[in-house]
């Protein structure tokens, strides 16, 4: 009896979606811990109340890797989810798998054109069609300091590497440790970035680490880079191996350390534990010019059926759309992708974030992060990581560092 | 009919588990092979290209490093874990009272999950939390132990928690062996007045033979499959200083989307399990047939 009335339901349900076409969506994400999974559930809403039918999908779990297992899996069975959270060159290399969808028509028809930053709109299309809905933006060239620190060692904050040097060196004697950070290889390659960034300006920075230049990636001013990652080896305490970033973020909080290079996903850490920009700590772009970007982004995969068509179009809408992009940035510490959100409810490092961004956009110097995947392909940036990592584990010379960096890049291809 | 039944039965209750061992054993390791291969990224890819990959592999320090770190680890952990798992054993067949509340105590690590025992060491030996930490507090302020965050000596770090794991389960099994070694021998050797250590050296270690064989088959894939110890204990760190083979080939597959040389690295990894278990299972088959 009973399955029979589901029967009948199920074929209600059946011939409703025929007619109507019905918005579903099944969205294949890693946004599970606190302020993610409410920025996910603020979409979730959205999505329902245009009278979509969402399916969650959360895979939690090594940043995203056990996320992209279980992607591949659905994919090989040729049972793809909707939309799926992918960022950087990883789109269109599963694009050239022949598995993404073509949403133009939304992208049009929203004008996304105009409202999004050229470099960043540049990430969401495959071969001129749009296949990919921006998120957020993520700054990851921000240096965070204690304010308290710096007042009582009379510094400022840097706007050079040797001003930075020259601080670092003056916490060091006064017994505060200068930078905190922690020894994971992404951790390294953020700071590693952020450096090159500075030293190589953003010309080099893109020849490095977008075109992989032999040039640039064996030229004097890498060995630079490395010379100065080196010296802030120096600046790190001794027991930093293996620590969490939130971790090294706690210790300037309290004042053990005075700075610490991270994207601003830092931020969320300072602001839960009740701290104030611009008093308790403080944020600047790291010395030199340019604006890293890691933008989170929704891969739209090939599915069939009206129903989930439409929901794909919706999804795509509402994620690009003002209110969800103001909410969901709110919620993580990141910016709006879209240039035209009023950022009234944001905080100064935010405000700070885009002002340098909508100006890097007009001046060229809007780049990609290299060691958060948004400017080489995974095997290409973990070869790169790699040697950065080991560099700075031991005490290889740049010279060295830098040959093997080539080397490294070319077995990569 | 019953004939055939009473006849063919065993082949009927083994053939599903033959199938599912064929299939999902011996056909993944044939399709690893081919993609090993061919140039995959992101999905497997079935053209065949040549030896790419494993020239790639072979042209990466990082893999030099990972196996480098196997035969560390591996010798080290197989033969000290083996060493002190038979002094232990020696230690608590001498008749001793609380026997069993010992045996219980050191075969009680074998209980926890390598990711226990890894996070647990990461603690102790923690510069700024650890054994450093400590002996400092007590005012010998120059010491230094720092094996966990110095890329040189963190191998060993994984050594010793390996070993603190492991040692137990070895003592166990000599344990089983020393006690299955006739004691009429031993009485007679006794009496005779040879000296006991003469009577283990002699008689009871080298009867004990297919026991060393066991325990140095289980301990040697349990090095080469070691991943979850190194993930907890050093997370592959510092720099990639303590990667092992199947954390490099977890990389590769997982995070960077280069299944080419996740596949290749797997391949050489069971060449290297084949170097091992090949050599046994001849002696074993050739021992049945004498």
């Amino acid at each position: 009896m009973k399955s029979v009335f589901f029967g009948a339901v199920s074929a209600t349900a059946l011939i409703a979606s025929a007619v109507h076409a019905e918005p579903q969506a099944e969205v294949l994400h890693w946004w599970t811990s606190g302020g993610e999974a409410k920025s996910v559930a603020v979409l979730q809403e959205e999505f329902a109340s245009k009278g979509g039918t969402w399916t969650d999908m959360p895979v939690a779990g090594g940043g995203g890797d056990a996320a992209m297992t279980a992607l591949r899996a659905r994919v090989l069975s040729g049972n793809a989810p909707t939309a799926v959270q992918l960022k950087g060159p990883a789109i269109q290399e599963w694009y050239e798998e022949g598995v993404l969808a073509d949403i133009s028509a939304v992208a049009e028809a929203q004008g996304w054109a105009d409202v999004l930053p050229a470099s960043i709109a540049g990430h969401m299309k495959c071969e001129g069609t749009w296949c990919a809905a921006p998120v957020n933006v993520h700054r990851v060239d921000w240096i965070w300091a204690n304010a308290d620190v710096l007042e009582a060692n009379g510094i400022e904050m840097p706007t050079t590497w040797d001003e930075f040097n020259a601080a670092a060196d003056k916490l060091a004697a006064a017994g505060v440790i200068p930078l905190a950070h922690g020894g994971q290889a992404w951790q390294d390659a953020t700071v590693f970035e952020a450096v090159a960034l500075g030293i190589l300006g953003p010309d080099g920075f893109r020849k490095a680490f977008v075109d992989l230049d032999m040039d640039t990636l064996k030229s004097d001013e890498m060995k630079a880079v490395f010379d100065q990652m080196r010296t802030m080896r120096g600046y790190v305490d001794e027991n930093f191996s293996g620590r969490d970033w939130n971790l090294a973020t706690a210790m300037v909080m309290n004042g053990e350390a005075a700075f610490q290079i991270m994207g601003d996903w830092a931020k969320g850490e300072f602001m839960a534990a009740g701290k104030v920009p611009g008093e308790d700590f403080l944020c600047a772009s790291v010395p030199g010019d340019g604006f890293l970007y890691n933008v989170d982004s929704f891969a739209m995969f090939n599915v069939d059926g009206d129903d989930k068509k439409a929901g794909q179009d919706l999804l795509a809408e509402l994620i690009v759309g003002q209110n969800f992009q103001k909410v969901f940035n709110l919620n993580k510490g990141s910016i709006p992708a879209r240039i035209d959100v009023p950022l009234d409810e944001f905080d100064s490092c935010a405000h700070l974030s885009a002002k340098d961004m909508s100006e890097s956009s007009d001046n060229g110097s809007l780049l990609p992060s290299y060691a958060h995947g948004m400017a080489l392909r995974g095997a290409q940036s973990g070869a790169i990581t790699d040697v950065v990592t080991a560099h700075f584990n031991s005490d290889m010379s740049s010279d060295e560092a830098v040959n093997m960096l080539a080397d490294a890049v070319a077995n990569s291809m | 009919m019953t004939k055939w039944l009473e006849e063919n039965t065993p082949k009927l209750v083994l053939a599903p588990s033959f199938i599912a061992v064929l299939i999902f054993v011996y056909g993944f390791i044939a399709w690893t092979a081919w993609v090993s291969f061919t140039r995959s990224r992101l999905l497997p890819r079935y053209d065949i290209e040549g030896l790419i990959q494993y020239e790639r592999l072979f042209a990466s320090p990082r893999w030099d490093t990972a196996l480098n770190n196997l035969f560390v680890f591996g010798i080290l952990f197989i033969l000290i874990a083996m060493v002190l798992g038979l002094i232990l054993a020696i230690l608590l067949d001498q008749n001793i009272r609380t026997e069993g509340a010992i045996r219980t105590i050191y075969l009680y690590p074998m209980a926890l999950s390598m990711i226990v025992t890894g996070t647990a060491w990461k603690w102790i030996l923690n510069p700024g939390l650890g054994v450093e930490a400590m002996v400092r507090g007590w005012g010998f302020e120059s010491f230094t132990f720092d094996w966990l965050v110095n890329p040189d000596m963190a191998i060993y770090t994984v050594v010793i928690a390996a070993i603190w794991q492991s040692s137990g389960f070895v003592m166990a099994l000599f344990l089983a062996g020393l006690r299955s070694v006739d004691g009429e021998i031993i009485k007679a050797a006794q009496v005779d007045g040879i000296p006991t250590w003469r009577i283990y050296t002699a008689i009871i270690i080298p009867s004990m033979a297919p026991i060393f064989l066991s325990a140095f088959i289980v301990l040697s894939h349990l090095a080469i499959k070691s991943f979850d110890l190194v993930i907890a204990l050093t997370g592959g760190g510092p720099g990639y200083a303590t990667d092992l083979p199947a954390t490099y080939m977890y990389a590769m597959a997982f995070s960077r989307g280069d299944i080419g040389q996740a596949a290749s690295s797997a391949m050489i990894m069971m060449m290297v399990v084949f170097a091992i278990v090949v050599p046994y299972l001849y002696s074993e088959l050739r021992s049945k047939d004498d």
